[in-house]
């Protein structure tokens, strides 16, 4: 909402300069978005008459304009407009003046004769054009003296102009005098209304009929008839008010009812009397299957909920309170106008407008819900502008007012304990202060006994029903920044970090220590994006995606992560190690509705050593740092891992996550040259699996012994397994087993695992012959469960 | 140097000098510790010119062996003196030297042990120390501010329902302030009913269902909006709120918790203030601000000269989201907070643009 200081001023004296008003704006929570200085953009412009017009001696299109600036000298001007005529008063632009639109002028020569200045056209000086005229502007015979400045001879004055962003809740402040009843009581200054002073109702103008058959979606409809109507251009004044509040002029009727919903926040329409069939008025729920075509020009379906305004045979004439219909418009030859100024219920017009995704500066008001008591002062202001405005004779019917008391809003009145007030903001405010802080926003308060008033609310505040709220108007204008800070003090008993989410932090530590670097990628997949990585496309979709490329929920970190390191090999960082910890959504199972979440940890990287092997080790370092026990690395063709280097992680409770390769097709697919890690873990799993107990076991004191046994094994059995054997077989004495060499040289599907198994006792030094059955029984069990073979 | 004839006394002397400066001499010449001690047992040793030179004192008569045995230990300590002298001096010289040849670059070493990504790789592996995520950073920053101020942790789903999202945060369909919130809605159930929550505030909500007051919590998470991603707004982000429900809980509460959180994650000179706003979910609501810790409130470019930054917003939990979640107004009070994680590692890190974040260029995630 703009509000220009100007305009504001018609309520209550402001003379402080903008940036206190600025700060008073912001501590009301009208948040100032720009505060912009307008009106200086005129200076070098000047009134002048027009003494000569002749043609260019070498173009056709050029005529030379002698004018007078108020010296009697004539001054040569080249001019391209051609509806102007000797005697007129025209706008000069001066040498050295720099237009609105930024063009400096200079003296030139055109086609070999000079122009002192430019005459100009309403455009080139940022004032709005007029209607079917095209040239200069063309100013009243009588506006002033020559030589007078335009901004001068127009009324333009310097002004300020505030961009406030208004908050829904605050629909009382979408009007310029609701604006200034704000600011009025934070600068302790009186708010008024301006004098009107429009014609009286004239018992030979018609009323017309008004019948509201459905008052739950029009609670009141006031209509009034005007004749004497003359459509043509608002005065520059009205014109340049719009301007500057952001709404361009079009004519004296549309502008009034603009200016009107700008100024008190009611919106009005003006709809041409002749146009509406029977004289009248009915305002209805739409029919199922009903259309109206919209005043510009698009045909809308309407639904049964729409609330609908017709003429007196019921046939649509417009949306209530969105937007009125073509047929009834307003037009040149337009001299009676039936106004409308309605109360429509907030919800009805909110559904409305969201179906038709229709916006506009009615609905915007009527949705947030306007002050249903402020039609009679609207009407007022209406018509006494309009006959301002270029329609002297104007003369008014009565009012018809179709008012249903049930639905029209009635604003509550709120007990407020001054004890509640303090309580609730940790102030010490008297009761005295209290009403004098509500009274001059119009909450009217009555004391009711001691720390205890009765508020009023007005009705432009429907925000504002209960004490809380009441108590926020109390906290803003006494202003936030006076309430001095206090800390709670209640005691707090869960704090912290909970068991997980500490945990999850050292996994990151962990993965970070093992130098992968954290990414964090975007929860939205484009369609495709999952077949590409050889996972199921089976995901959640959303309704209403900003870009079909962003559509799909991940199901998976693996797509969102090789996009990441493709980003990274495009700019020259061949080797990447990343990891991240995000969620990734299930389609709900059964007659779920909400998506199944899984925090999940993955690792990708590629260049370098990257390969399967470093997905295992990076798990291992991980497995390890976190005591992680009864864990298993079980081999497995997995969707979109390289088939024969992947494999499952299973913990005592089931699989929660996979290591490997990415399929070289996928990393392919995803330009990722070489191959790539890839580690994914069910976090939540993972920090809840048993770890080694922190127990501390005693360290011996004696020697150590180490065996180191190499089996030619066959493919078949994994390292793991072989392992396993040799760890149950060794028994108690086996402090420590290595695998420390893995050797394929010998050819076949079999390879040599050479292991050291370090044996020690914690109470004496081994024997010979102890060892010797160790190495005996380790032998045959890898023989006998692996047919591993051992290698002399 | 043996003599078949009795020496006289003046031979003898003569004899010693000689000995002696031959033996100085030698002493001169010694280039390192272990050559000194082989000239030293050349010069003054038992098979020395001045040892054997004493085996013919015998042959003086006593008066001439007295004076000649004296002269002979006085070269002899002469010698001595000096062969002392030159091994000091060599040692130092030594010393030079060793040092002069140990001598390491020791930057060169640092700088062959640097990478581009300013990871130091550990001795024995390529393996390089990676880095948490600025946002990841960022957020357990704040995370420790408040738990140091008391405060627990709570997270929740991303998906969620209009429940949890809208309607228990005193936002009935169709109400107009659902307009501040754009909102992503997913495929699922009846039309926009399962969305993308906006906010973290459905972790307030179901922090409340479950737990009864005092509740004094944080929650960082994942949001949605359906924005246009630009330089200051991604349409995936993070974001921060904080929830207390207690008994006498005050707005001035608030503004002191907000307070000392920013001069505790800030540090001290920067402060905050609050002005009126609307949030459906608080009675009376606020925008906090914070002093601009890039200019410490002078005015830059980043608070576009206003010496503040806008952070987020809070105010009391309005009684409806209390009526929602069956906690008594009358007996207990709140407040809430919230604002943006990404939008505060951005003015921290003094980031030109948010949409870096999502690239995960690791010349970019490895500055941190």
């Amino acid at each position: 909402m703009r509000a220009p200081l100007s305009w504001l001023r018609d309520y209550a004296p402001f003379d402080a300069d903008a940036e206190r008003l600025a700060t008073a704006f912001s501590g009301l929570g009208l948040v100032v978005d720009g505060i912009e200085l307008v009106g200086d953009d005129l200076t070098g412009v000047e009134v002048v008459r027009i003494l000569d017009i002749r043609p260019h001696p070498d173009a056709d299109r050029i005529r030379l304009v002698d004018v007078d600036r108020g010296d009697g000298q004539p001054l040569q001007i080249a001019c391209g407009a051609t509806n102007m005529a000797v005697g007129d008063l025209v706008p000069l632009a001066t040498l050295g003046t720099v237009l609105p639109g930024g063009m400096e002028i200079a003296r030139r020569k055109m086609r070999g004769e000079w122009s002192n200045g430019m005459l100009c056209a309403p455009g080139e000086l940022g004032l709005p054009e007029v209607d079917g005229v095209d040239g200069l502007l063309v100013l009243a015979p009588d506006i002033a003296p020559i030589g007078t400045s335009l901004a001068e001879a127009l009324d333009l004055r310097s002004d300020v102009v505030f961009d406030l962003d208004i908050t829904p809740n605050r629909p009382d402040a979408l009007c310029i005098a609701g604006i200034a009843r704000d600011l009025a009581a934070a600068l302790h200054l009186p708010f008024s209304y301006p004098w009107l002073s429009g014609p009286a109702v004239d018992g030979s103008v018609p009323q017309p009929t008004v019948s509201v058959e459905d008052p739950d979606l029009c609670p009141r409809f006031t209509g009034t008839v005007l004749t004497g109507v003359e459509v043509g251009p608002s005065p520059p004044w009205l014109a340049r008010r719009l301007t500057l509040a952001g709404m361009r002029p079009i004519n004296n009727v549309v502008d009034v009812s603009n200016y009107v919903m700008l100024d008190l926040g009611q919106p009005t329409h003006a709809y041409d009397f002749e146009q509406l069939s029977g004289g009248g008025i009915v305002v209805r729920r739409a029919a199922e299957g009903e259309a109206v075509i919209t005043l510009d020009g698009v045909t809308r379906a309407l639904a049964a909920d729409d609330c609908v305004i017709c003429d007196a045979k019921s046939v649509p004439v417009g949306i209530a309170g969105v937007m009125g219909g073509a047929g009834s418009e307003t037009s040149e030859t337009t001299t009676t106008v039936l106004l409308e100024a309605a109360y429509f219920a907030p919800m009805a017009i909110a559904r409305t407008g969201t179906r038709l995704k229709l916006n506009s500066e009615a609905r915007h008001r009527f949705e947030r819900g306007i002050d249903p008591e402020v039609a009679g002062r609207a009407i007022e202001r209406f018509v006494t502008l309009l006959r301002d405005a270029g329609s002297p004779s104007l003369r008014r019917g009565s009012t018809v007012d179709e008012r249903c008391e049930d639905q029209v809003p009635t604003p509550p009145t709120v007990v407020l304990r001054t004890e509640r007030v303090n309580r609730l903001l940790g102030t010490s405010l008297g009761d005295d202060v209290i009403a004098a802080l509500l009274d001059s926003i119009g909450f009217t308060t009555h004391s009711v006994g001691d720390g205890v008033h009765s508020v009023a609310i007005p009705p432009w505040r429907p925000d504002s029903s209960r004490e809380v709220d009441v108590i926020e108007e109390v906290a803003r204008l006494h202003g936030y920044h006076r309430i001095q800070p206090t800390m709670p003090a209640g005691v707090r008993t869960a704090a912290g970090l909970t068991g997980y989410q500490r945990q999850r932090r050292q996994v990151r530590e962990i993965l970070a220590g093992a130098g992968l670097s954290e990414a964090w990628t975007t929860t939205f997949l484009a369609p495709g994006d999952l077949e590409r990585a050889g996972l199921s496309p089976h995901a959640v979709e959303i309704e209403n995606p900003l870009d079909r490329s962003e559509s799909i929920l991940r199901t998976s970190l693996l797509p969102g992560l090789l996009k990441a390191l493709r980003f990274n090999v495009d700019r020259q960082e061949p080797e990447v190690r990343l990891f991240e910890i995000g969620r990734v959504f299930e389609p709900p199972a059964g007659d779920g509705v909400v998506p199944e979440e899984i925090e999940t940890l993955a690792a990708i990287t590629c260049g370098g050593d990257a390969d399967g092997r470093l997905a295992a080790r990076i798990w291992a370092v991980l497995a390890d740092a976190l005591r992680l026990e009864g864990v298993a690395v079980v081999a497995e063709s997995l969707a979109g891992l390289h088939p024969g280097r992947s494999a499952r992680i299973v913990g005592p409770d089931g699989p929660l996550g996979v290591l490997g390769e990415v399929d070289p097709d996928v990393s392919a697919a995803y330009g990722v040259p070489g191959r790539v890690a890839w580690l994914s873990v069910d976090l939540p799993h993972l920090i809840g699996l048993p770890r080694r107990s922190l127990q501390a076991r005693p360290v011996s004191r004696y020697p150590a012994s180490d065996i180191d046994l190499a089996f030619v094994v066959p493919d078949t059995s994994p390292a793991a397994a072989v392992s396993a054997t040799i760890t149950t077989t060794a028994g108690e004495l086996l402090e420590s087993l290595r695998l420390f060499d893995a050797y394929r040289g010998m050819g076949g599907a079999r390879r040599s695992l050479a292991f050291r198994l370090r044996l020690r006792s914690p109470e004496r030094t081994l024997t010979d012959t102890e060892l010797a059955a160790v190495r005996e029984a380790v032998i045959e069990a890898v023989g006998a469960y692996h047919g591993g073979e051992l290698r002399r | 140097m043996t003599n078949p004839q009795p020496p006289s006394s003046h031979q003898l002397a003569a004899d010693v000098a000689a000995a002696e400066d031959s033996a100085i001499a030698a002493v001169a010449r010694a280039g390192s510790a272990a050559e000194l001690d082989r000239i030293q047992s050349e010069v003054i040793g038992k098979r020395s010119a001045l040892a054997r030179l004493n085996t013919a004192l015998g042959a003086l008569d006593p008066e001439g062996r007295r004076s000649a045995g004296a002269s002979i230990n006085a070269a002899r300590s002469r010698v001595g003196g000096q062969i002392e002298q030159r091994r000091s001096m060599l040692a130092v010289t030594e010393r030079r030297a060793r040092i002069e040849a140990e001598r390491l670059d020791l930057t060169e070493t640092i700088a062959l042990a640097s990478t581009t990504g300013g990871g130091v790789p550990l001795p024995g592996g390529p393996v390089t120390r990676g880095r948490l995520n600025l946002v990841t950073q960022t957020r357990d920053e704040l995370e420790d501010t408040f738990v140091a101020l008391g405060f627990a942790v709570a997270e929740g789903p991303e998906a969620e329902t209009d429940w949890y999202n809208f309607e228990a945060l005193n936002m009935p369909p169709a109400h107009p302030a659902r307009g501040m919130w754009d909102t992503l809605y997913l495929k699922l159930g009846k039309p926009e009913t399962v969305l993308l929550r906006t906010h973290t505030s459905p972790v307030q909500v179901r922090l409340m269902e479950r737990q009864k007051p005092p509740i004094y919590a944080v929650m960082p998470g994942r949001c949605y909006r359906r924005d246009t991603p630009d330089a200051r707004h991604l349409p995936v982000f993070h974001q921060i709120e904080g929830l207390v429900v207690d008994r006498d809980i005050t707005f001035a509460d608030l503004a002191g918790t907000i307070e000392a959180f920013t001069t505790s994650f800030f540090g001290p000179g920067i402060h905050s203030r609050l002005r009126p706003s609307y949030f459906p979910f608080t009675e009376p609501s606020g925008e906090f601000e914070v002093t601009c810790p890039i200019c410490a409130g002078v005015g830059c470019r980043t608070c576009s000269g206003s010496g503040w930054i806008e952070l987020g917003g809070c105010g009391m939990v309005d009684p409806n989201v209390f009526a929602a979640v069956g906690i008594d107004p009358d007996v207990h009070s709140g407040f809430a907070f919230g604002f943006g994680i990404d939008r505060l590692a951005q003015v921290r890190a003094g980031l030109s643009d948010m949409r870096t974040l999502l690239d995960n260029d690791i010349r970019f995630i490895t500055q941190f």
